[in-house]
């Protein structure tokens, strides 16, 4: 299919037809005006070629309606390719519900990806086909980017944040995925490959590969006691701090009486810069983690607190805010 | 072949700012506050700045011919390109067309004895020439290898390059800009001949007020982003670095909130270079006189509000980047308004095939590719595939390269004869302009296909499945490295060699052409006053061209 000099790479994502074929529309809409202006230059530049030394041209006075003109076509047209594009762009960062959930840490100069059951690749991602995928991306250090060419889709991976992207792989094979932002000497090698897999095929190369490698809930549940999270978080909503039990994915009350959706953003922030969001009925009273775990180990705290998601709820003591709330 | 008048032979004027004194030798330069001098001073560093960078930008494109990096390692090859990046768009480009074209003009066209303030014109340049042995002094002793964009915390944490001394380099250099912006402005308002309204002003006029603004409200953000940067990297305050508490993502906001405006710092000026040229070798008006100096303002003030579409990814919030990608098309409309007017104008011109037109008929191709293909960067849903590759490579040099330093070299041939009062030679320029075309385009055109195909800027070593476009665009390089050489050796050439050009060789209707050339050190011997429309050859008899009826009879008559 690939041609000596392609001009689009693959199309393996459910983003790269959209993608491509704004490309051609607004490749089209360039063509035209750039094609208007050239053949015009050129043909005045021949045509009008001064016949004498001393010859002047033709005075030729404004017309506001022809500028009206230039502007307001332009304008039209500048419309439709922004609207197209927002709609591909709202599309890619609006996840879907359903998703499989990969965890990919950038750090100077290599990829680690954490599939669901918690076995860990170095700069190779795989994924199964026709499901919806997202990464959540966290880096150790500076600013990197996941770059995917062949599913048109790249986010950058900021220290301090955690940013999302998603995208449902449409064809099986091994596309590269790059680092898109310069992160220091070695950023050209910091890249690999996405193996985009049949779904029976990514099952059992999961269940062959995940054999010695940490659990992340087994890992974060160990942090969970070792950082004495334990002390205060008790399960039974008596403790110092709220019970986490169900509250991954539930919305919580705050002290100051708004509610926020416990993602992993939330999640992140109240283990790091615990001050940040005090929940309603809470004293301020945890230190904070800042600086003192690695992305990796907040992945496990994480998943660890995600699998508490189905334990009981006690009725008093666990920050979810009563249902009395917005549905 | 010649379309100009056959120039009758000319005498260089007995006294003028090139050999009048104020003090012996070196001095008279250094310490001199004429405009005219002043802009010969940026001239000359400037130009040293072009060449190093240049060296710079030689050696990526030979280390690119192969996917393994043909010529240095992965640290140096880093530090290449940021010094290209700092050295070309800090100390050539932002400074090129404003303070030596823009110092040495703004005065004459407006019929002025100098800038408003001289003494502090001399100042931008001893601040320039201080900020840049900052950034010399850094690229000698570790080199620097952040990317010009200095992104935090990889620039102020990570890096183990000399980033202090650059960025204070760079903070320096920023009150240079800011001195001049603030002199034009000044300038214009106050110490226009009799006569000359602000409808009057040469459009070159109107673009360097707008840019005047830029750099007088955008200028401070950038210099005093770079010093916190500087400042954590020195004593670990925490700005941007996250562990410190900071943000990452607020360095980008502040360092666009210039950098982005900076863009119409270098292209403004090159619109006003080429809004001056496409009259005056037509020999007409220009179409749309109001609509061209409006859309310089416009694009000046909507250029503020477009910094964070060099975030799509990033993860700002979508609401953000509907809005910026809206502004960022907005922005698009005055630039095409002025290409449609630069265009019209040729219509029944006399067009004439001087080098100077050659130039600006190059500039407006590659600034409309160039334009033409922001709309691709502007749009959200194709930014998040083609950001940060080489296609955001290729569009930027269409803008910068292709677009200003095309003007600014159009504007060297068109003043040229001005400056030194000598022309060059007329057939080897208007083939160096055509080899800069050509040449320009080779190297460029094909990293639009590549960012499209994916390869990520700044990388030192690439898949092979892209190297032939890459050999294709170092090709390209070599023909686009004769194309600047070319005009480097001639005009040196004719400064001592080129036949006297006389006051008004083309001629043109400024008021820079109504005094001799090179001009006396007071400009004018008596103050000009303006009783024409500018760019008008109708009612100009001065000229001593065929002035009168328009009709298209004289265009056949006397051949």
């Amino acid at each position: 299919m690939q041609s000596q000099l392609p001009i689009y790479p693959e199309q393996a994502s459910n983003f790269a037809p959209h993608v491509d074929a704004l490309m051609l529309f607004i490749t089209g809409i360039c063509v035209f005006f750039a094609a208007g202006v050239t053949i015009a230059i050129v043909t005045f530049f021949f045509k009008y070629h001064r016949k004498s030394p001393d010859a002047i041209g033709i005075p030729i006075s404004e017309d506001s309606r022809l500028e009206m003109v230039w502007m307001v076509v332009p304008l039209i047209l500048a419309l439709a390719m922004f609207s197209w594009g927002a709609v591909i762009y709202v599309d890619y960062r609006h996840t879907p519900k359903d998703t499989l959930d990969i965890y990919v840490i950038g750090k100077q100069w290599m990829w680690k990806a954490q599939q669901p059951n918690g076995f860990k690749e170095i700069n190779e991602l795989h994924v199964p086909v026709g499901r919806n995928i997202r990464l959540v991306l966290a880096s150790e250090d500076v600013i990197h980017d996941f770059f995917v060419p062949a599913f048109r889709v790249k986010m950058d991976v900021v220290p301090g944040h955690y940013n999302t992207m998603w995208f449902r792989p449409t064809k099986p094979g091994r596309y590269h995925f790059f680092c898109s932002q310069y992160c220091g000497t070695n950023h050209a090698i910091m890249g690999g490959w996405v193996t985009v897999m049949e779904p029976s095929d990514y099952a059992a190369w999961l269940s062959d590969s995940s054999g010695g490698s940490a659990n992340p809930v087994v890992a974060g549940e160990r942090l969970f006691a070792e950082k004495a999270c334990i002390t205060c978080h008790l399960a039974n909503g008596t403790g110092r701090a709220p019970s986490l039990n169900g509250m991954y994915g539930a919305e919580v009350l705050l002290a100051d009486g708004s509610t926020v959706v416990a993602d992993e953003a939330y999640v992140r922030e109240s283990i790091l810069q615990p001050n940040a969001k005090i929940v309603a009925g809470y004293l301020p009273l945890m230190p904070a983690f800042q600086g003192q775990l690695t992305e990796e180990q907040i992945l496990a705290l994480t998943a660890y607190i995600k699998s508490l998601q189905s334990q009981p709820v006690p009725a008093k003591g666990s920050g979810i805010a009563p249902p009395t709330g917005k549905k | 072949m010649s379309n100009t008048p056959p120039t009758p032979d000319h005498k260089l004027p007995d006294d003028h700012y090139l050999n009048a004194t104020y003090g012996d030798g070196i001095r008279s330069w250094l310490l001199t506050t004429d405009h005219k001098r002043i802009a010969l001073l940026y001239l000359s560093t400037v130009t040293t700045f072009f060449f190093i960078g240049g060296v710079f930008a030689t050696m990526i494109r030979i280390h690119l011919l192969t996917p393994g990096g043909a010529l240095v390692t992965p640290e140096t090859y880093n530090k290449l390109f940021t010094m290209h990046g700092v050295a070309m768009i800090f100390f050539f480009l932002i400074p090129s067309i404003p303070a030596v074209l823009g110092n040495f003009l703004i005065p004459m066209m407006i019929g002025a004895k100098d800038l408003a303030f001289p003494k502090i014109n001399l100042l931008s340049w001893y601040i320039y020439v201080i900020g840049g042995c900052f950034v010399l002094y850094s690229f000698g002793t570790g080199g620097l290898d952040t990317g010009w964009t200095f992104y935090t915390p990889l620039s102020s944490v990570y890096s183990n390059s000399a980033v202090t001394p650059a960025v204070i380099g760079i903070f320096i250099n920023g009150f240079s800009s800011i001195l001049t912006g603030l002199n034009f402005i000044v300038t214009i308002h106050t110490m226009r001949a009799p006569g000359m309204t602000w409808f009057r002003l040469p459009l070159f006029v109107w673009a360097h007020y707008a840019t005047s603004l830029v750099m007088i409200l955008g200028t401070p953000v950038v210099a005093i982003t770079l010093l916190l940067a500087g400042l954590e990297r020195m004593f670990h305050l925490g700005f941007f670095n996250p562990a410190l508490g900071g943000d990452p993502i607020l360095f980008q906001h502040l360092f666009w909130f210039y950098s982005h405006p900076a863009v119409y710092i270098m292209v403004l000026p090159a619109m006003g270079v080429v809004s001056e040229i496409i009259p005056t070798f037509a020999r007409k008006p220009i179409f749309g006189y109001s609509f061209i100096a409006g859309s310089s303002i416009a694009i000046a003030v909507i250029g503020f509000l477009v910094w964070a579409h060099h975030m799509f990814v990033t993860g700002e919030s979508t609401y953000a980047a509907i809005t910026f990608s809206f502004l960022s098309y907005l922005v698009a409309i005055p630039s095409a308004v002025k290409v449609f007017n630069w265009t019209s104008t040729l219509y029944k011109g006399s067009i004439s095939w001087d080098p100077p037109m050659i130039y600006a008929l190059g500039f407006i191709g590659l600034f409309v590719i160039g334009g033409l293909t922001g709309l691709f960067l502007a749009c959200l849903g194709l930014d998040i595939h083609i950001h940060d590759t080489y296609f955001v490579v290729a569009h930027f040099h269409y803008i910068m390269v292709g677009g200003a330093v095309m003007g600014y070299v159009g504007g060297l041939h068109f003043w040229w004869p001005k400056i030194t009062g000598r022309l060059y030679p007329e057939a080897l320029s208007r083939f160096a302009a055509v080899v800069l075309f050509i040449g320009f385009n080779l190297t460029f055109f094909p990293q639009f296909i590549l960012g499209y195909l994916g390869m990520p800027r700044r990388y030192h070593t690439y898949p092979p499945e892209f190297q032939v476009l890459n050999v294709l665009s170092s090709a390209g390089a070599s023909i686009l490295a004769l194309g600047y050489l070319l005009p480097m050796i001639y005009f040196a050439w004719s400064m001592r060699y080129g036949k006297v050009a006389g006051p008004n060789p083309w001629p043109a209707t400024g008021l820079e052409w109504k005094t001799a050339s090179p001009p006396p050190t007071e400009n004018f011997e008596l103050t000009p006053e303006v009783t024409w429309e500018p760019y008008d050859y109708n009612n100009r008899p001065d000229l001593g061209l065929s002035a009168g009826a328009p009709s298209p009879a004289p265009a056949r008559g006397d051949d």
